[in-house]
């Protein structure tokens, strides 16, 4: 018998190809995926002329920097951003990669688009020039942002040198109560053990409320891990995710569909398997939870004040508090709940999935939106599954506008921003200083909590509005 | 890569906790080439104001400013994004090491991979450094032999992984080193194929396409 094994030490002992003297393993790669920003690394293979060692285990995908207004990359006016998704279209084409293009039905972000496609399935290790490719280990892989040049290193051998991290295990007891989601799990463990609380970790959530999450639910808690400051976050993979592959595009198929399912099923971490850190929290203590600061741990539940510098009694933790009020326009002990808002978004790998789409269209149904705000779907598929189910309707009646898939508002590569000083209620996943926009002021919430702010031109609790059909965006139907 | 030894140079005081890779260089700049150099970038958005003026009292418009090569700041140094940018934007900009009580995850390993030293400092030796350097830029040492950092008086040691140390005292790349393992590497894919054969990437049919 073998010692009790962890989730993540399974799947990470079988791609170890070498271990150094010093200890640092040779990880074997399953999945690499490029974007328009991963140019860099293409440069530097072309400096050492080498090839791609493995274009059939690499994939690219234009997300960063696409239009959101129109599928014609000739119609993007700034001939910079033009130039980027000219390149990846090109290196791939070059290296003979397989290319999810702007003009592809099956475009996205990488991190919907990979599920979806069923590129990402459990037991990989997976790779990404993005930090919110931790989203993939919702499947029970290992799945992590590098660098560009540790994506020259993986396009050129295949493989990446990684230390191991510590594990540690986030269990989430109890289920959630109506309208609280993923979104809301992450905000609040990240606002407890602070946006470093899992450097250096890499994170697996279990426990009930866990279990019951749906892959999209999953997907968006896996995709925030890096937000903690955690290395990965990984789900052990389960019925949920089986049903989620299976007759995916690019899942196996027929008999080998059913070897790797039962490969899958030996996924999970052994009963008596220790952890280097247990976090346990229990469901009932989790309310909708918004950002107020520039930093995702700057979290408090809806029904809060924003909090007091002067009642904290940590001097950097004052300070900090301090600084984020003054970037953010806010004053000490206001009720969140009276923040005015200037506009939402919601979009993003964080929180553009179909489900994500349809609880911030159970809240908007009927309503008109205050303010002006964006919709932008995960991946086209998704806006073309919407599309079907008349949830496009539902956005632009309320005012909103209905674009094209990308990464758009959520980072703003592609000219879709957040105006110098307006306040945004976005379904993204960083708050950071000028992330949307220069002097562009954000706050995290999950997709209904988006609805609920543009409904009342104010942060609000979604449990408070009239809402038909309020199901939480986390529970499997 | 260069090896690096012993950094004796300016260091400049950049006393904020989680300054983030958004930060260190704003999405907007990231199309260009690296040619360009990208220290015109560094904490773009944190050195102008609304105008594009430059800020004349942000630490890094110091007269002496250019010449430092080390920057002394608070926890989770360079969050975020994975944006390799960030670290080009240092390095443009002559920084050879920063030091602070912690580095986000993917930047440090992107720093190392670029010669940029991410020195780890307890926070009080973070605080007791940042006080020493005030503001205007001060001498200090970053020695990557004896693992110390010190401004005149004031010496404090620092961590670093021993496998990164070694890179950056030999100023190793990862690509030279992993291509002596080339044979390992074939037959490793070889028995993974064997073992894992649904793990091959199973391209859809035409009819698969559109399916989402």
């Amino acid at each position: 018998m073998s010692s009790p094994t962890t989730l993540f030490d399974k799947v990470w002992r079988a791609h170890e190809v070498h271990r150094s003297d010093s200890g640092q393993s040779l990880l074997w790669i399953d999945r690499h995926f490029v974007h328009e920003g991963s140019f860099h690394a293409f440069n530097k293979l072309g400096e050492r002329q080498l090839p791609v060692a493995r274009p059939d285990l690499t994939f690219g995908i234009a997300d960063h920097y696409v239009p959101t207004q129109a599928r014609d990359v000739a119609l993007v006016a700034d001939p910079k951003v033009r130039s980027m998704i000219e390149q990846l279209s090109h290196n791939t084409q070059q290296h003979g990669v397989t290319l999810f293009g702007l003009d592809d039905p099956r475009q996205g972000i990488v991190h919907v688009l990979g599920p979806e496609q069923g590129l990402t399935q459990p037991g990989m290790v997976m790779v990404c020039g993005d930090s919110h490719t931790a989203t993939h280990g919702a499947f029970g892989s290992i799945a992590f942002g590098i660098g560009a040049s540790e994506v020259a290193h993986v396009l050129a051998t295949q493989t990446l040198w990684q230390s191991k991290p510590k594990v540690m295990r986030i269990t989430v007891e109890g289920q959630l109560a109506e309208g609280i989601t993923a979104k809301d799990i992450a905000l609040t463990w990240i606002a407890r053990l602070g946006a470093d609380g899992a450097r250096g970790y890499a994170i697996e959530y279990a426990g009930e409320a866990i279990r019951s999450l749906s892959m999209e639910a999953r997907l968006t808690l896996c995709n925030l891990s890096i937000e903690g400051g955690g290395r990965c976050g990984m789900i052990a993979p389960d019925q949920t995710t089986f049903d989620y592959l299976r007759s995916r595009p690019w899942s196996p198929k027929g008999e080998a569909f059913e070897q790797a399912c039962a490969y899958w099923s030996t996924l999970y971490s052994d009963p008596d398997a220790t952890f280097d850190l247990e976090v346990t929290l229990h469901a009932s203590e989790i309310a909708p939870t918004v950002t107020w600061g520039v930093s995702p741990e700057e979290a408090l539940p809806i029904d809060h004040a924003v909090p007091d510098p002067e009642q904290l009694s940590d001097p950097a933790k004052a300070r900090q508090a301090r600084d984020s009020l003054a970037y953010m326009g806010l004053t000490a002990g206001q009720k969140l709940t009276d923040i005015a808002i200037d506009r939402v978004f919601i979009g993003s790998c964080t929180n553009a999935r179909i489900e994500d789409l349809r609880a911030a269209a159970a809240v908007l149904a009927g309503h008109k939106s205050r303010v002006p705000g964006m919709v932008s779907p995960g991946s086209t598929l998704v806006k073309t599954q919407a599309e079907a189910e008349g949830l496009d309707r539902i956005f632009i009646d309320a005012g909103l506008e209905w674009r094209h898939s990308g990464c758009s508002m959520c980072v703003g590569m592609n000219g879709d921003l957040v105006a110098s000083g307006e306040r945004c209620a976005s379904t993204t996943n960083r708050n950071f200083k000028g992330r949307q926009g220069p002097g562009a002021r954000t706050h995290l919430m999950s997709p209904a909590m988006v609805a609920a702010a543009a409904v009342t031109g104010h942060l609000a609790d979604v449990r408070q509005l009239p809402v038909a059909s309020l199901t939480p965006a986390g529970a499997r139907s | 890569m260069k090896p690096m030894k012993v950094v004796t140079s300016l260091g400049v005081a950049l006393p904020a906790a989680n300054v983030d890779t958004d930060q260190l260089i704003p999405a907007r700049f990231m199309k260009e080439p690296r040619s360009v150099g990208y220290g015109q970038f560094l904490l773009y958005d944190l050195r102008h104001d609304d105008h594009g003026q430059p800020k004349a009292d942000f630490i890094l418009h110091h007269p002496e400013a250019s010449k430092a090569e080390v920057m002394v700041s608070r926890r989770n140094f360079g969050a975020g994004s994975s944006r390799e940018a960030a670290v080009y934007a240092l390095v443009d900009d002559g920084f050879r090491c920063v030091v602070a009580p912690s580095f986000g995850d993917i930047f440090a390993s992107n720093a190392v991979n670029n010669g940029l030293l991410p020195a780890v400092v307890t926070e009080d030796d973070a605080e007791q450094l940042l006080a020493a350097l005030g503001n205007a830029p001060s001498a200090m040492t970053v020695d990557l032999e004896a693992l110390t950092v010190s401004i005149g008086a004031v010496s404090v040691p620092f961590t670093l992984s021993p496998v990164w140390r070694t890179k950056l005292l030999n100023g190793w790349d990862d690509i030279d080193m992993t291509r002596q393992h080339t044979d390992i590497i074939a037959a490793f894919a070889h028995q993974y194929a064997e073992q894992f054969p649904w793990s091959a990437p199973s391209p859809p049919g035409a009819s698969l396409i559109g399916k989402g």
